[in-house]
């Protein structure tokens, strides 16, 4: 178990017994939790450089590749956890990996 | 309401049908079988509207059901001795899962040695699992158990599995009469579901996650308190039934001439029958002896087993299974329950009836006799073939 | 706005617990773009009991519902059976264990699923060996691989067996549909996925689901080597429908699966003539794959 996992009931009203509902059925979304924290390593995108081929949202493991309005790739900070494939799959290296 | 002469296996695929199952999932094993063929051709024949599932095992026999009722289904399987076995730790999962399934068992005893005879060690084994257990001692008790069973874990206050069991041969393939209620009774008692059930198409929700150290404690908790109201909550079905078909079964322990008895019986299944004839024969001869029929095993009747201790001397646990190294599970349970009570009747426990051994009129009367000497030892089990010489002892 | 090659309804959230790199997150990112909102999954202990998130927390925007380690196939048919008794057509089944919960634990289970008959799709990601409690083989570790469980010391060399061949064993139960698919391919595994919702009866996908930590590899390598799996024949990709094969991606030319074995440190022990019977091992397959296509 992950650390952060200690941490996900927090955002939560569930606090004691009464509070939790009968069966243990959970109905949080899960990106109340943050994973910003996991990273070492951050990517940001050379929009000049960018196709808007979308690789780089097709392949992260962390839905963590937004595209905003005008189909630009934006890196969602509170999730990535820093994998680096979006720079690894990215053909035209418009993605760098920097450390934090 | 019709009269009709059922095995105690029939009494269960009937009581299954009436209350209009939506999903029965079943592996077949000796002495069950007869209770999934008949279902098998109700279902076959359109007179049960269920899915029927042939699952390749009674682990997945009770997957599928627990899966089932998530989804909102009324669910029901049967099975007996190492199918449960195998079945164990899907009874947790039943339970932790809140899934009302109910199931019914045909106690038989496990191997090695191989044997098909009436035994309670398959379900007595499961008492921690959080499972209700009903003991039935007739098929007409069967049948009426099994309904109430399904309104009981159902029941709002309750949600949980319910089993109910009957004895190997002795019930499951006797045929007796038996009243059966008409499908518009069944259905007044015991109306289908309001399908909801927790998991809905398109609803971001989880049933059984991981749960960290700060809240498991609590759910498990919330097990135990909906296991002390499914007691409260039997009383009020029991009832209701009694007003539909005017037959009521004496709650979960319901006795026999004990009021002025020196010395109750316990018993569990059928061996209550014989030792009820047996308490009439004793009293003709001037022994003032009662009965208790332990009907719940889970939630076990606390309160019950403590009024009834408050004005008798002497009880006697039957029971027929063994926990190794303690004693017979019903009586550390009545043990347990009386601790606490400033009046302690003498206890004794008597294992018998193992492996399909019969318990007849002798050997119960000798129980009887036992009790009212206060002679042998506390754990006995008196019906081992001993040599004459060798002293018993527990 | 440039056209997605994959669908752009997210059915997986973020937030969730799985390891950087991670290839099974992509597996059921894919499966639900796929499969949509009314799918129902069904989870037994796999790395996903975990990546999903503690409670009260949930990583899917569709319903979970956990079970037992090796009653995934159960669970299946238990659900199917509920929403047809209950009038719940539109619901889809998903069945979605590892490879040691499918190959090895969950098999019997899986074998009566499709013996039955189950109208459900039934997804093993397959990251070859026990990953969630911490890299111990599988029934579905290849050959030569490194894991805790088979040392590489002087007296072991890894996995002493070959990998479990899943596919066959679900081929032989005569599924509606089964395929391989593999996470650095998604347009190809939608079109798997896709094709599942228009057939009736069992249907079972293998997917291959590269792990970081497991294989021993840097977690941005997860699609390079994911790629390297399936043009290398390592990881063939191909359908049975009706039970006939057909190769969805076939190559002019596989590329030596020495390349794909030396981007891994689990295999980083062994030497050229492992390598080579590994390769021997994989053109066997090939051959045999190319073999059963031509059966038609």
């Amino acid at each position: 178990m992950s650390p952060h996992g200690h941490d996900a009931h927090k955002a939560t009203a569930y606090i004691t017994e009464q509070d939790l509902p009968e069966r243990p059925l959970a109905t949080v979304p899960s990106d109340v939790i943050k994973t910003a924290s996991w990273r070492t390593f951050l990517p940001v995108i050379h929009l000049e450089a960018c196709t808007k081929c979308y690789v780089c949202w097709k392949f992260c493991p962390d839905v963590a590749i937004g595209i905003d309005e005008a189909g630009w790739p934006v890196v969602r900070l509170d999730y990535c956890k820093g994998c680096g494939i979006c720079a690894e799959e990215c053909k035209p290296r418009a993605i760098d990996m920097v450390k934090e | 309401m019709p009269r009709m002469v059922l095995s105690g296996n029939y009494a269960q695929s009937y009581a299954a049908k009436l209350a209009r199952v939506h999903v029965i999932a079943a592996y077949p094993i000796t002495p069950q079988t007869a209770i999934v063929e008949k279902l098998g051709e109700f279902v076959a024949s359109g007179e049960l509207s269920a899915q029927f599932i042939k699952v390749e095992s009674e682990h997945s026999a009770l997957q599928a059901c627990i899966s089932a009722a998530a989804l909102g289904a009324r669910t029901y399987t049967a099975t007996s001795s190492q199918g449960l076995l195998l079945m164990h730790e899907l009874l947790h999962w039943a339970s932790g899962a809140r899934a009302p399934v109910v199931m019914g068992v045909v106690n038989r005893a496990v191997a090695p040695p191989w044997s098909i005879f009436t035994d309670h060690t398959d379900t007595v084994a499961q008492r921690d699992t959080g499972w209700i257990q009903f003991y039935a001692e007739s098929n007409q008790e069967v049948l009426d158990t099994t309904l109430m069973a399904f309104r009981l874990a159902e029941h709002p206050d309750v949600l949980l599995p319910a089993m109910v069991t009957e004895d190997a041969f002795y019930l499951s393939h006797t045929v007796e009469p038996v009243d059966v209620p008409t499908q518009d009774e069944v259905d007044e008692f015991l109306p289908r579901r309001d399908v909801r059930g927790l998991i809905r198409p398109g609803a971001g929700v989880r049933l059984g996650s991981f749960t960290m150290p700060d809240l498991y404690e609590e759910f498990r908790h919330k097990i135990a308190r909906a296991m002390e109201r499914s007691a409260e909550v039997f009383f009020e079905i029991e009832d209701d039934y009694h007003r539909l078909t005017g037959r009521h079964h004496g709650g979960p322990l319901p006795t026999y001439r004990v009021d002025d008895a020196d010395a109750v019986l316990m018993t569990m299944g059928t061996a209550t029958t014989t030792a009820r004839s047996v308490v009439d024969a004793l009293r003709t001869r001037g022994n003032r002896v009662g009965l208790a029929k332990l009907r719940a095993f889970r939630p076990f009747p606390v309160k019950e087993v403590r009024q009834l201790a408050a004005t008798v001397d002497r009880i006697g646990v039957l029971d027929r299974s063994f926990t190794f190294g303690a004693a017979g599970a019903a009586f550390t349970e009545v043990a347990a329950a009386l601790y606490p009570e400033t009046h302690r009747p003498a206890l004794k426990n008597f294992v018998a009836g193992l492996g399909g051994r019969d318990l007849t009129p002798k050997v119960l009367e000798g129980m009887f006799k036992a009790l009212l000497k206060g002679d042998g030892p506390e754990v006995d089990w008196p019906d081992l073939k001993r040599r004459a010489e060798v002293v018993r002892h527990g | 706005m440039a056209r997605l090659t994959i669908p752009a309804e997210e059915y997986m959230r973020s937030g969730h617990s799985a390891c950087p790199g991670c290839a099974a997150t992509l597996v059921m990112r894919y499966v639900l773009k796929g499969l949509g909102p009314n799918a129902i999954v069904t989870l037994p202990a796999c790395c996903w009991t975990v990546i999903g998130t503690p409670f009260p927390t949930t990583a899917l925007n569709v319903p979970i519902l956990d079970c037992a380690f090796e009653a995934t196939g159960a669970s299946v048919s238990g659900l199917r059976a509920a929403a047809d008794a209950l009038g719940l057509a539109d619901v889809i089944v998903v069945g979605f264990a590892g490879d040691g919960g499918t190959a090895d634990i969950g098999l019997q289970a899986l074998s009566g699923m499709l013996e039955r008959g189950t109208d459900a799709l039934y997804v093993m990601y397959d990251n070859e060996a026990y990953m969630n409690t911490g890299v111990q083989r599988s029934g579905a570790t290849p050959l030569g691989a490194w894991t805790t469980t088979t040392p590489v010391d002087a007296t072991s060399r890894g996995k002493g067996e070959g990998k479990k061949d899943v596919m066959a064993i679900v081929a032989a139960h005569r599924p509606a549909y089964a395929a391989t698919v593999n996470v650095a391919f998604p347009e190809d595994f939608l079109k798997r996925v896709e094709k599942t919702k228009t057939i009736r009866g069992p249907k079972f996908l293998h997917a291959f689901s590269p792990c970081p930590p497991g294989w021993r590899y840097p977690p941005e390598k997860t699609i390079a080597i994911g790629r390297l799996a399936t043009d290398t024949n390592s990881f063939p990709l191909y359908e049975i429908e009706g039970g006939k094969y057909r190769i969805t991606r076939k190559l002019g030319r596989a590329r030596p699966v020495a390349e794909y074995l030396k981007a891994q440190g689990r295999f980083s022990h062994l030497t050229d003539a492992e390598i080579a019977a590994i390769q021997s091992e994989v053109d066997g397959r090939w051959a045999r794959l190319l073999a059963l296509e031509t059966l038609g």
